[in-house]
């Protein structure tokens, strides 16, 4: 016990002293989650839009007006020619062609019908379609008023209530996939470089002569790292909540264990990053390219898994950061209790001991 | 120019004696664009919704039967109450819940309206409002149906004013992408995360990785001058970024059918200036680290800003007006919106020019910082 101690005490020497990277790992995440929990947004705004209007009549214009006045739209300008509208489209200037069709008032008024033609840049299928959706929101408002239906008979009501997070803030979605981003890729980084470092200049081979167990020095390095990755969680989650205004709606305690479970997961995947690569650039080429793509792609933390093909479902199954990122948001946004996140704690630990065994195996085979 | 091409020819033999390089250069970029771009969908099917009939009366049965119909739609359960429902969602099996009133089928008979209440998960902000914009399409299906064929009921004067009740027809058309699919929309973005990931990182860990060896001593005692030093560094990433981009291309041809409807060879050009900035951020973040461990940091820093604020997976015009701001700054951002432009939109070389020239200012001045910042000293 006196040993290990004195072994952990001696990592955390080695890393004290040396303040830049210590600087970089703790301002990393400050930084990170501000720029990101501020900035990223999924919500469709600034839709520049045009009119081609042939033949202006109060219809038309009327249209157009609601359209300009809509805080989504961001008004470019009247077309004068189909070829002028498409040519803004093409070079990237404009997202919404709302075109009329010639005598458009006289035509609603005589055959009861006239149609509208919304040319969207749809090359983000996203945007496309829901500046459609908004345009056709508007122009259905408009014939709306131009019914002066008092009554429409039949109609059924919608009384929408969004619960969890009622004012769609993007914040409460990706908060928690960036705590399980920027974790994963600090913490394999850390581990994986550092020890792999101690291999490249041989002083691994000192320690692994010391009379401490392998299991025990193994865990002893780590200790120091799990230390510095839980204050990194720590100063995320003030931040998230004091700054960026995401609740806390479950027990804390439980936040802390689910967070725990992740840091030593990834410390974990470090360690046998550490044991398949004997370069530091390799380590730091395979920690990158398997912690932030996977992550960014396949954890739910931007794009919904269920929308996935089952491939793709089945691979997320082996990311990591999509258990503890369904875990943190069960628990902050929602509020649930452990019964409601066994099922994420107990792959986390599976993981983590899955990781642990395959790196115990590969350590003893390179000392045989 | 000699001392230059020796650089060189020391650069790639250095690179290349390290096996895991070359294979990440070719089969990087083919496994992220065959795997990933099958990921992003922000199209909602599959919505679970949990239907609470306390009704149980024909109307309430066909507003189930629509919604079970509708390919957005799965219906996971049809719970007595509404707690049980509720239950259901807080242990993830439903996105939302749809709850129909006892006496919805005799407001609808009686009254000429009636309600339905809709409760939706919405963690996931976007996913939650196209939920309910859905249910709301289908729910005034329904009471579209009901005046068609309820319409004898009605006094002579309503059933009158409803013949005349004007009718604008909105007819879209999804311009570049008409099939709405993401997929075309995410590859082009791919082919600049794997650029920036390749490019950034081999050059930010290539002179630091010469300080901890030591071998950079040897440099700084023969007579090779700071600029020759940083191109000798700069071109091999350069050709690593074109193989990549060749490879990509190829790839994204093959596997998706997907070629730049503009030109190729812009698509080739504007890389090539963008590799450029890239490396050399990833050589300035080198010139400041004292060990690997802290260039990797930085670099996975400014990388993950770059791609994060760059408009690959949320729009930077939705980003709050400081953002926006650093997307000027940003080379991702400029690279992406000219592939996507070459890709999807079919632009011209000409159309993209100005994001090329902006691309071409960032790469001055990141190398020129990078030489600056390079000190010969032990």
């Amino acid at each position: 016990m006196k040993q290990f101690i004195a072994f952990v005490k001696k990592e955390f020497h080695h890393i004290m002293r040396d303040n830049r990277t210590l600087l970089i790992i703790l301002g990393m995440p400050v930084v990170e989650i501000l720029l990101f929990g501020f900035a990223i947004n999924m919500e469709v705004q600034d839709i520049r839009v045009a009119f081609y209007d042939p033949t202006p009549d109060d219809f038309t214009t009327g249209i157009a007006e609601r359209i300009r006045q809509n805080s989504y739209f961001n008004y470019q300008g009247k077309m004068q020619s189909m070829e002028e509208m498409e040519e803004s489209m093409r070079k990237g200037k404009l997202d919404l062609a709302v075109v009329f069709p010639q005598k458009f008032q006289e035509s609603m008024v005589h055959s009861g019908k006239a149609a509208v033609q919304l040319l969207s840049n749809s090359s983000d299928p996203n945007r496309g379609s829901i500046s459609v959706t908004y345009a056709s929101a508007i122009i259905a408002g408009f014939q709306q008023e131009q019914a002066d239906l008092i009554q429409i008979p039949f109609r059924i009501e919608t009384e929408n209530r969004m619960i969890y997070n009622p004012l769609m803030k993007s914040s409460y979605m990706f908060v928690p996939g960036i705590m399980g981003l920027v974790l994963m890729i600090i913490c394999t980084i850390m581990t994986s470089v550092s020890i792999v470092r101690e291999k490249e200049r041989g002083t691994m081979e000192v320690l692994l002569a010391s009379p401490l167990k392998q299991g025990t020095m193994i865990f002893a390095k780590t200790i120091p790292y799990m230390v510095i990755s839980f204050i990194d969680f720590i100063i995320i989650l003030l931040l998230s909540y004091f700054v960026l205004g995401v609740p806390v709606n479950g027990s804390l305690l439980l936040l802390f264990l689910v967070a725990i479970l992740y840091i030593t997961l990834t410390l974990s995947y470090g360690l046998t990053v550490s044991t398949l690569v004997d370069k530091q650039v390799n380590a730091v080429i395979f920690s990158a390219t398997t912690a932030m793509i996977p992550v960014l792609m396949l954890s739910g933390m931007i794009f919904p898994i269920d929308n996935m093909p089952m491939v793709l479902q089945t691979l997320s199954a082996i990311v990591p950061a999509r258990w503890f990122i369904e875990a943190v948001r069960k628990v902050m946004i929602q509020g649930l209790g452990i019964t409601m996140i066994w099922k994420e704690m107990l792959i986390l630990i599976g993981m983590i001991l899955f990781l642990l065994g395959v790196t115990i195996a590969k350590t003893k085979k390179r000392l045989e | 120019m000699k001392t230059l091409k020796f650089l060189i020819e020391k650069e790639f033999k250095q690179m290349f004696r390290n096996p895991l390089i070359p294979k990440m250069i070719v089969m990087y970029p083919i496994m992220v664009l065959l795997l990933f771009p099958w990921a992003v969908s922000f199209e909602i099917k599959n919505i679970r919704i949990d239907v609470v009939d306390h009704s149980k009366s024909t109307y309430s049965r066909r507003l189930t039967d629509k919604i079970e119909a509708s390919r957005y739609f799965i219906l996971n359960d049809t719970p007595p109450d509404y707690r049980t429902a509720m239950l259901n969602m807080e242990h993830g099996e439903t996105d939302m819940i749809l709850e129909i009133p006892s006496s919805f089928d005799v407001d609808l008979v009686k009254n000429k309206a009636s309600g339905v209440g809709m409760a939706v998960n919405s963690v996931n902000g976007t996913q939650g409002l196209l939920g309910s914009n859905y249910i709301m399409q289908i729910v005034n299906d329904l009471s579209s149906e009901l005046r068609a064929e309820l319409m004898h009921t009605l006094p002579p004067q309503s059933r009158a004013s409803m013949i005349r009740m004007p009718q604008i027809d909105i007819v879209p058309q999804y311009k570049f992408n008409p099939s709405l699919d993401y997929k075309n929309f995410m590859i082009p973005g791919f082919m600049v995360l794997l650029l920036t990931l390749i490019c950034g990182i081999l050059p930010a860990l290539n002179i630091v990785m010469e300080k901890e060896n030591g071998t950079i001593q040897q440099i700084n005692v023969t007579p090779v001058n700071r600029i020759h030093f940083i191109l000798a560094k700069l071109i091999p990433f350069w050709v690593v970024g074109l193989v990549v981009m060749i490879i990509s291309v190829s790839a994204a041809y093959l596997l998706y059918g997907l070629w730049p409807v503009g030109s190729v060879m812009a698509v080739l050009f504007s890389a090539i200036v963008f590799i450029l900035s890239i490396s050399g951020l990833g050589l300035i973040i080198s010139n400041y680290s004292e060990t690997m461990q802290q260039a990797s940091f930085l670099v996975m820093f400014f990388i993950l800003i770059l791609i994060l604020l760059g408009g690959m997976f949320t729009p930077v015009s939705s980003m709050p007006a400081w953002a926006q701001l650093i997307a000027v700054i940003n080379p991702f951002n400029y690279l992406t919106d000219t592939f996507r432009m070459l890709y999807l939109n079919g632009s011209k070389l000409a159309d993209v020019t100005g994001n090329l020239l902006a691309l071409g200012v960032i790469a001055i001045v990141l190398n020129g910082w990078a030489v600056f910042s390079y000190k010969k000293r032990g």
